[in-house]
């Protein structure tokens, strides 16, 4: 019993830093994890991982002037993470290229602008700092950040959620009934941007990217219904920040890595053990119905 | 409301019902400067049925898109009248099959007019929703997967949807591709309801009996309308040979056409065709 509690409590019962990566990591998994849902739905998955390089010049504006400060980071790779995916949007809407196409142009063009701006000053220790975060250094402000960008993403999903799945299901019919169509795809390439930005301080660019599709790729096979889909992919992403940070503490590990390198186990174990997975889909029932 | 009330009610709604539904003036529509529906003019009546009919790329599809909105004319308007509820069923639908809804998740679309992105559905709208598909004979398919549906049944499903909607002015684009002889005659009789309710209703059909025995007015489209009115008589032989004459090749270097021309002089509101005026004016 003792064993236990020492390997799975005692580490957040007895310090404060993981008792704060914790915070951030629940908070981070409440809110991600349901956007990755809708953009794995919507065929955009790639999406986020490229929304993911183009923070960064903006990160990395902030990081020039005011060096390793959450703030001036934060909205700079919002900033940046903004005119990435309206100038992609725009240029989708307007011509006949397509948003992937687009947002690849975009997204390069920013990614290679960010690292210059980082190899304008500092180390390679500062540009690894941006990239891969630390969870176990969240102070306050990070905390405090990441709540009011978990709040947001739950207020904007609740209102925007029939929309959005009309979006998703039937694009041209929403088109057909409604004008919110454009409008509630921008605003959910916001919420992207948005929880990618939260991420970063904690996972860092890339990584904040993992926590938000690992899980709902992982729920995928599971669940054929949105809903359940989305609380699936809450609890997947809780379990693996729980995880990754006991991993991490235990192995002397990195906690970003450890995190999503949980998930992704749990994305293995599912697209083999989920109903709608592998060994599922193939294992054929004996017996049928008769309609 | 008083019967009184009720009665001047449905005076008023009969009266609308002479109204237009849908003005078409100078109507072109395309795509890249290239006309897929050239120079139309005409009305569509509030409560009437009319079949569209023409060859492949004669723009019928592109008319539909027209009446929506979500093609916006090279020049001309296509004006419905104000507060038309509108109800759209596309050629191509461009729903993904692989997304994780059930059949009365897709039909509770349908319900978007009424309830909005926040109003709550209430027990008489998801009343309404097996209401609609025990209509189009799919009873008890709400929790069915959309992916587990033949075409067919899609097809049915989509027709519970336009039926949930509740629309003054319904648009089916080419509604019975790849459908069965039953199912056509189900979903016919569907549209002589919406008919009998004094609904609009427009429907792109490639066959020609199908049209002369169930529909009562047609408009045969060659990019440039070439008849428009009593279905029998649209589609006279001649008709359609004039019909036949045009062929949808795109000319990459079609010359422009002479926009400005005087307009032909215009038959009645109904049944007056096209113009027949050359878009190789030049």
């Amino acid at each position: 019993m003792s064993a236990l509690y020492d390997g799975l409590i005692a580490p957040f019962a007895e310090f404060g830093f993981m008792q704060r990566a914790l915070g951030g990591a629940i908070l981070l998994s409440l809110s991600a994890c349901p956007v990755g849902v809708f953009l794995m739905l919507r065929r955009m998955s790639l999406t986020g991982d490229a929304m993911a390089h183009a923070i960064l010049p903006g990160a990395a504006i902030g990081f020039l002037f005011y060096g390793l400060a959450i703030v001036p980071m934060t909205l700079g790779g919002l900033v940046a993470g903004v005119v990435v995916a309206l100038g992609a949007g725009f240029v989708s809407r307007l011509t006949v290229q397509k948003e992937d196409a687009s947002m690849a142009a975009f997204y390069l063009i920013s990614l290679a602008l960010g690292v210059l701006i980082v190899s304008l000053r500092g180390s390679n220790v500062d540009l690894m700092h941006v990239l891969f975060g630390t969870v176990l250094a969240l102070n306050d402000e990070a905390l405090t950040l990441i709540g009011i960008i978990t709040g947001t993403t739950l207020v904007t999903l609740a209102i925007f959620w029939r929309a959005l799945v009309a979006e998703c299901l039937d694009p041209l019919f929403l088109r057909s009934v409604s004008r919110l169509g454009p409008p509630v795809h921008f605003v959910f390439l916001g919420l992207v941007v948005l929880n990618l930005v939260g991420g970063f301080q904690a996972l860092g660019t890339l990584l904040a990217v993992g926590l938000m599709m690992l899980p709902a790729a992982a729920a995928r096979f599971w669940t054929s219904r949105v809903m359940p889909m989305v609380l699936l992919a809450i609890v997947i992403g809780l379990v693996s920040c729980v995880g990754g940070l006991l991993m991490s503490y235990h192995a002397s590990l990195a906690s970003g890595p450890s995190i999503i390198l949980v998930a992704g186990a749990i994305y293995i174990l599912s697209t083999l053990a989920g109903p709608r997975g592998i060994l599922g889909s193939r294992i054929r029932p004996q017996r049928h119905r008769t309609a | 409301m008083t019967e009184r009330a009720g009665a001047e009610a449905s005076a008023l709604s009969a009266e609308l019902c002479m109204s237009n539904c849908i003005t078409f003036r100078d109507l072109t529509l395309g795509y890249n400067s290239h006309p897929a529906v050239h120079h139309l003019d005409g009305t569509v009546r509030a409560g009437s049925l009319t079949a569209v009919v023409g060859a492949n790329g004669s723009g019928k599809s592109t008319l539909m898109k027209g009446i929506t909105g979500i093609l916006k004319p090279i020049s001309g308007e296509c004006m419905v009248s104000p507060g038309t509820r509108l109800a759209y069923l596309p050629q191509q639908s461009e729903i993904d099959r692989t997304f994780p809804a059930r059949v009365s998740d897709l039909v509770s679309l349908g319900l978007w007019p009424r309830r909005g992105l926040l109003g709550r559905h209430l027990a008489e709208d998801r009343e309404a929703v097996a209401n609609a598909l025990s209509a189009v004979g799919l009873q008890n398919f709400e929790k069915r997967p959309i992916d587990s549906l033949s075409g067919g049944q899609l097809q049915r499903t989509l027709f519970a949807r336009v039926l949930v909607q509740d629309a003054d002015l319904i648009l089916l684009d080419e509604p019975f591709n790849a459908i069965d002889a039953r199912t056509i005659t189900d979903l016919i009789a569907l549209i002589g309801r919406w008919h009998d309710e004094r609904r609009t209703v427009m429907v792109v059909v490639h066959d020609m009996d199908l049209v002369r025995d169930h529909f009562p007015e047609a408009l045969l489209l060659a990019r440039e309308p070439v008849a428009w009115g009593e279905a029998r008589q649209t589609l006279s032989a001649e008709n359609l040979l004039r019909a036949r004459r045009f062929h949808e090749a795109w000319n990459e270097n079609a010359g422009w056409c002479a926009s400005d021309d005087i307009l032909a002089p215009q038959g009645p509101a109904l049944g007056a065709g096209g113009s027949s005026r050359s878009r190789d004016a030049a």
